[in-house]
């Protein structure tokens, strides 16, 4: 038996592969999808409301914050959607071996980055 | 024996069909949500109101609240299992999130009462 195992439960030492990465991120956005719930549904109760409200959303929705918050929650649920939909398909049994693993949850980050980017210019 | 989504007892499947079967809803609102800010080009209250006033639109609204608060309760639950330990600790939280959860599917029930 090796001596040397590498005793290492340093996190910042470890590289994470691909598929523990988009793991952490689904549960992270999820957790911030639930926060972001609040301002959601505050914001599509009082625009659906009244004339009143729907000039205050969109006066909050122009303000730097009210950005910042649109785009950071279609931002992780763009990603919750993403990662959910590889999911779904993992339990057909579709990319279960390591480099399709791999390749697609390479390919759902990209194509998360691309389109927060695409959302972020469209609403900034 | 004919358990799963049926029981009222929770099990690892029916927690499993849940969560799928209500992301496949949520997915649905999203793609519609998107597409509507993006098709209709200029959004006014009354344009706005309107979309929340059909009786399909007002269907469509809560089922996906309340598969937003029983995603949360698993998806939650399933989280808070992995990093909060402590029994009485997690069982307040968890009670804090799934009344929060069922708050969001009563807004939304009187909200599209009131449309």
């Amino acid at each position: 038996m090796k001596k040397q195992r590498p005793v290492n439960l340093q996190l910042n030492t470890i590289s994470f592969p691909p598929a523990a990465i988009t793991s952490i991120l689904h549960r992270i956005t999820g957790v911030a999808l639930f926060f972001a719930m609040m301002f959601v549904i505050w914001a599509w109760a009082m625009s659906v409301s009244s004339p009143e409200g729907f000039a205050l959303v969109q006066e909050q929705m122009a303000g730097p914050l009210g950005k910042f918050v649109a785009i950071g929650t279609i931002s992780a649920l763009t990603y919750h959607v993403l990662g959910g939909v590889r999911h779904m398909i993992m339990d057909m049994g579709y990319w279960e071996e390591l480099e399709s693993g791999d390749i697609s949850a390479k390919a759902i980050i990209a194509a998360w980055i691309i389109l927060t980017i695409l959302v972020g210019v469209v609403l900034w | 024996m004919v358990t799963g989504q049926a029981s009222l007892k929770r099990n690892g499947v029916q927690d499993y069909v849940t969560t799928r079967a209500t992301a496949l809803i949520m997915t649905a609102f999203s793609l519609f949500m998107g597409w509507y800010f993006i098709a209709t080009p200029d959004i006014t209250y009354a344009v706005w109101n309107e979309l929340f006033s059909g009786l399909a639109m007002k269907v469509f609204t809560f089922i996906t609240l309340v598969s937003i608060m029983f995603h949360i309760r698993i998806g939650m639950w399933q989280v808070l299992t992995d990093y909060v330990k402590a029994p009485g600790l997690r069982a307040f939280i968890q009670f804090i999130i799934n009344l929060t959860a069922s708050v969001y599917v009563v807004v939304g029930l009187f909200v599209l009462w009131g449309v």
